[in-house]
């Protein structure tokens, strides 16, 4: 019984997540050593630095996993999310009043010498109470009732945390609609969100136009994807969003043309030449279609078109407001970052400059990298934030693309392993947890990324594992072994 | 069945999430791919190249005054840079000749680099700072001898003419605790204003710094500029600020002010422009320019030179206060021009009285205030805090309270100047904290009606009491900076601030103000001694008691009476009668501002003034 006992406790642990996890870890030790290597020369165990509270930071890190992985009877993370759910939303709240402000925004609190933000743990706490609620016999994300709960239990801290001015860790949650997805959400969120990014940007860097032209163009390529007779539809597509593409050219020469002829009255027809965009005409030309949709619609039972309608109505007010969006609700830190991002507006010294740093220090990393603390651009301070958010920098640089690679590999690798484990449980706890793990990782590790080598514009959160913080690293450890626990016992039914 | 069928399509879902997940991994390692090995424009060289920074520093704004004169400008000077890790061997004894300074220094610094060289890296640091032109350029024919070393251009202040020290501030390197105070806008090395106008315009005057890019090669030298210039950023030099000062009549208040202690802050009434602000002692500029070695000497002068006394002294306003208790009287319809008052050497109440000099009585309102008497004054303070109108003391006082304010007193009077003080208006709460409610009366305040007692003004107030009587009824607030391109200033400098006392009664003061310089000797008017003829002053004494030593000496007045073009306000501690300093400092000033010169019948009281020494009076704490 005993050695049944010990082989168990031994195969039953996935290690290969484990051993992900510790080479993680030390690759982020040794490069938050590196990044401040040369302005500060000292241990990497010298308390006072950044690199020597990182140990510490690591080392009660490996406790926590242990006592998580062997203390803690894996049962008790299905019967503690609400409580705890509850909890984490009040610290949420309360950081807003009593945290202290840092970098503009109010998300830590302090307790002496030590800071800590609630954030990180909301994630934990969110994952946990989904997998609870989404895990019990008569849920089905389709229906009504729960679909707007689970809404609500992700909407709640995002909020809040929105509030606190953290965009980069509300955004994280959006993540977990591929969870949803998994469980049974209709793949057509995730093209809506997909879209409405895609009309944003086509709004602000080309016109408010060029978006219409594409959402019809979409809206109808998705119609015309139900029909049997899919080549001919596509043609009589193809040709007519030319012809609407040339609207503009079009009434541009029908204006022209007016003016003369019209002779004596040539403010009137000059006013209404002017003051009608071809945007509008498109528009109406559409939207004189939409009633002879609705009876089509109606005359063939299908529904698919009513959402069709109701989507180009949705996408035509994003498109209209986005300008509004961009202008009166982003921050103006945020707005800028998007403009250089979008490459709206070049400014190297400004808001351009972290990124134009980041991508210095990885580009001049070459293939191979300059080698461990022979790197130039971090050490001497040129990229801001480079022991946290801008980490990426120190192994970029450093190691080179191919160290670039192996991380981002690891990463996908844990992430992959994560999910193949968590389809191979049964209780649908477990699953829908691993699921939420991967996705919160995958976010980081897309958004972290994203931002440094130019993808995305800045939005500061940290790399899961790597970045210097003991807040991060122990919400991703404590979030990654609640995982191992849980397949843990699950493997014993093997 | 549909059990079956619901899972097959979770597994096709988990392998969509997959793709997915494989699909962002690629377009992160493309994306990586690109920057990393693709294009050069993210790429310097494999060989451990690097970019070097090179700091380019603006050029601070100029300072101008009023008449386009350079008050502030700037002037070369060099640092000496060393990159440690470029040192080699060389001749200590020679570069120390060349940079005058002795070989030690050197010794010392060099041994202090290779302490912290690990912390210097492949940075330069700067080994000496402010080098004048001549000794950089003797450096710079041998620099070829000496590899990591260089210069850095820096420009630093210059003063063409010893004026307004005080006023204008000095500029120093920023310290750690400045860098806190400003995150993100200053960087060790950068110089930033810390007092006075310097302080003030600093966000306007300090331009923004540049840098040029260079590629370091494998063995640590300068190769190129990095991508021929094209990412580098050129210093923006600050915005010249145009100031409402003259810089010769700031100068001349400077030398009549030589060994006083005090301050002169002349206004022009229909702009509120500040013509002249001296505080004596000041600060030389020559000091100002080199402010680090100085520093220590200046704190310790007793006489306090870093001290504005012109916006920071609160002063007792002494027998000029009588103006403002004059206007309120009649504006409270308690007094009239032609009422007399007796004064026989004093005013007598109870058994105590309140002295005053010798002179004819009784007197009307006109003659009191050119004769300066104490007991006119009493009289008609008396009839504001009695008024019938108001049911207590406390009502009254109130009353007499608004209409002090609406002359700017007691509050500060929101200049452009940095750390103006609001000096101190009692509140009818004080005295009744002081005495108890109902347990005073006008006698418990009557130092009150000649300027004495519990009011601190600063001299800046009393200039604007001065500019506001020549105005008629109103002041615009006193200001420093002019209107001149990129530089704006607020609007209330153009904003006509009134006082609550009617318009209508200001000639009454000024016919007073006007016979008190105007009468000739003889004739009992106290400010006889600053009479220019042709130029109409109209002025004010006052001698306030000075709690430390001899009475200050205190004048206002302004020329000429019609369409003034300069108030004025002189304010010198332990001088002893108004007559006798202020008096004549205050009308030199306008006499030179008004005319350019000094006429001969007036030099030997310019001569006069510009010997007198008053510092064995002043005791310093």
């Amino acid at each position: 019984m005993r050695n049944q006992h010990e082989r168990d406790f031994g195969q039953s642990v996935d290690w290969k997540l484990v051993i992900c996890y510790l080479v993680l870890i030390i690759i982020g030790w040794v490069n938050v050593y590196a990044s401040i290597h040369s302005a500060e020369p000292a241990s990497i165990f010298d308390l006072s630095y950044r690199c020597g509270k990182q140990t510490l930071w690591i080392i009660t890190g490996f406790i926590l996993a242990a006592v998580i992985l062997f203390a803690i009877n894996p049962g008790f993370w299905q019967s503690v999310p609400i409580p705890l759910y509850l909890f984490v939303l009040a610290l949420l709240v309360a950081v807003i009043f009593f945290g202290i402000e840092v970098k503009g925004s109010r998300s830590w609190f302090e307790f002496g010498p030590v800071r800590f933000q609630p954030a990180e743990i909301s994630k934990i706490s969110t994952s946990l109470m989904l997998a609870m609620i989404m895990s019990r016999n008569n849920y089905k994300i389709t229906k009504p009732g729960n679909f707007l709960l689970t809404a609500i239990i992700i909407g709640l801290p995002m909020l809040v945390i929105l509030a606190e001015s953290e965009t980069g860790s509300a955004l994280v949650y959006v993540g977990f609609i591929f969870m949803l997805y998994r469980e049974g959400l209709s793949g057509w969120y995730i093209m809506m969100i997909g879209m409405a990014i895609l009309l944003f940007i086509l709004t602000l860097i080309a016109s408010p136009f060029t978006a219409v032209l594409v959402l019809i163009g979409v809206i109808w390529f998705c119609n015309i994807t139900n029909y049997r007779n899919f080549i001919p539809n596509f043609l009589i597509e193809a040709a007519s969003i030319c012809f609407l593409a040339f609207i503009p050219h079009i009434w541009g020469q029908i204006s022209e043309a007016a003016v003369p002829a019209a002779g004596a009255v040539i403010s009137t027809a000059e006013r209404i030449a002017g003051s009608i965009k071809p945007v509008y005409l498109l528009i109406g030309i559409i939207v004189l279609c939409i009633p002879f949709l609705i009876y089509k619609a109606y005359k063939n039972r299908n529904s698919f078109i009513l959402a069709s309608i109701l989507s180009f109505l949705c996408g035509l007010a994003l498109i209209f407001s986005t300008e509004f969006i961009f202008n009166d609700i982003l921050q103006e830190h945020q707005r800028k970052r998007i403009e250089v991002l979008l490459g709206m507006k070049d400014d190297p010294t400004g808001v351009g400059y972290n990124v134009n740093q980041s991508m210095i220090a990885i580009g001049s990393g070459g293939l191979t990298g300059k080698g461990f603390l022979n790197g130039t651009q971090t050490s001497y301070g040129f990229v801001p934030e480079q022991s946290t958010d801008f980490i990426f920098c120190t192994i970029g640089e450093e190691w080179g693309f191919i160290g670039c690679a192996a991380v981002i590999l690891l990463y996908i690798f844990m992430i992959w392993e994560i999910i193949s484990d968590a389809e191979r449980s049964r209780d649908p706890f477990t699953r829908i947890y691993g699921y939420c793990v991967a996705c919160c990782i995958f976010m980081h590790l897309f958004i972290n990324i994203g931002m440094t080598i130019g993808l995305i514009p800045v939005i500061g959160i940290p790399l899961p594992f790597l970045s210097y913080g003991g807040s991060s690293l122990w919400s991703f450890t404590v979030l990654l072994f609640i995982f191992i626990a849980l397949y843990r016992e699950e493997k014993k039914y093997f | 069945m549909t059990g079956n069928n619901e899972n097959r399509q979770r597994s096709f879902k988990e392998k969509k999430l997959l793709i997915g997940l494989i699909t962002v991994a690629a377009i992160l390692l493309t994306k990586l791919f690109v920057i990393q090995i693709v294009d050069d424009k993210y790429k310097i060289d494999a060989l451990n190249n690097s970019m070097v920074y090179d700091i380019v520093y603006p050029t601070r704004g100029i300072i101008y005054d009023r008449n386009g004169k350079i008050l502030v400008g700037n002037k070369v000077a060099y640092d000496i840079l060393v990159t440690p890790r470029q040192v080699q061997k060389f001749d200590t004894l020679a570069l120390a000749e060349a940079l005058k300074i002795p070989p030690d220094f050197i010794r010392e610094k060099m041994a202090g680099y290779t302490k912290e060289r690990r912390k210097i890296g492949y940075q330069s640091v700067v080994m000496l700072k402010q080098l004048p032109p001549e000794i950089y350029m003797r450096f710079a024919e041998i620099q070829y001898k000496f590899p990591g070393f260089r210069g850095q251009v820096r420009s630093i202040r210059d003063y063409p003419i010893n004026a307004g020290g005080n006023l204008l501030g000095y500029v120093s390197e920023v310290d750690a605790d400045y860098i806190k105070r400003h995150p993100d806008e200053y960087k060790p090395g950068d110089y930033a204003g810390k007092t006075g106008i310097e302080a003030a315009r600093e966000s306007e005057l300090k331009g923004e710094n540049g840098y040029h890019i260079y590629l370091r090669n494998s063995r640590n030298q300068i190769e190129t500029r990095y991508k021929n210039g094209e990412m580098d950023k050129e210093a923006i030099p600050g915005h010249d600020i145009k100031t409402t000062i003259d810089a010769d009549l700031q100068q001349y208040g400077q030398e009549l002010m030589k060994n006083k202690v005090g301050s002169i802050v002349a206004i022009e009434p229909s702009t509120g422009e500040i013509l002249a602000m001296v505080s004596s002692p000041c600060i030389d500029v020559n000091v100002l320019a080199d402010i680090g070695k100085h520093y220590n000497e200046i704190i310790k002068d007793p006489y306090k030179p870093m001290f504005n006394r012109a916006v920071q002294a609160p002063y007792p306003p002494g027998s000029v206060f009588k103006l403002v208790n004059g206007l309120i009287g009649l504006q409270e319809g308690v007094l009239t021009p032609d009422m007399e008052y007796p004064c026989h050497q004093g005013y007598a109440y109870g058994s105590h009285k309140l002295g005053c000099h010798n002179h004819r009585s009784p007197l009307d309102f006109e003659e009191a205030i050119m004769m300066s008497c104490n007991s006119y004054f009493c009289y008609v303070t008396k009839s504001i805090m009695e008024n019938k109108e108001y049911r207590t003391i406390d009502d009254a006082f109130d009353k007499w309270h608004d209409y002090v304010e609406s002359f700017g007193f007691g509050k500060k009077l929101g200049s452009d100047f940095p750390s103006e003080l609001g000096g101190n208006i009692p509140t009818s709460e004080y005295y009744d904290k002081l005495y108890g409610k109902n347990r005073w009366k006008f006698t418990t305040i009557i130092s009150l009606s000649i300027g004495q007692g519990e009011i601190g003004v600063t001299p800046l107030h009393i200039a604007n009491l001065c500019a506001t009587v020549a105005n008629r009824g109103y002041y615009i607030i006193p200001h420093i900076i002019k209107k001149s391109d990129g530089v704006e200033i607020e609007p209330k400098y153009y904003k006509k601030q009134y006082t609550k006392v009617d318009t209508l009664q200001f000639h009454k003061v000024i016919n007073g103000m006007w016979r008190a310089v105007n009468s000739g000797f003889g004739s009992g008017g106290t400010a006889s001694i600053a009479a220019v003829p042709g130029l109409d002053i109209c002025g004010k004494t006052g001698t306030a008691q000075n709690p430390h030593g001899a009475d200050n000496s205190v004048f206002i007045c302004f020329a000429p009476r019609e369409n003034p073009k300069i108030a004025i306000a002189a304010y010198i501690e332990n001088a002893g009668f108004g007559a006798t300093w202020a008096c004549p400092i205050a009308s030199l000033m306008v006499e030179k501002y008004l005319e350019g010169k000094i006429s001969e019948e007036r030099k030997p009281l310019e001569e006069r003034v510009m010997q007198g020494n008053l510092m064995p009076n002043v005791k310093t704490k």
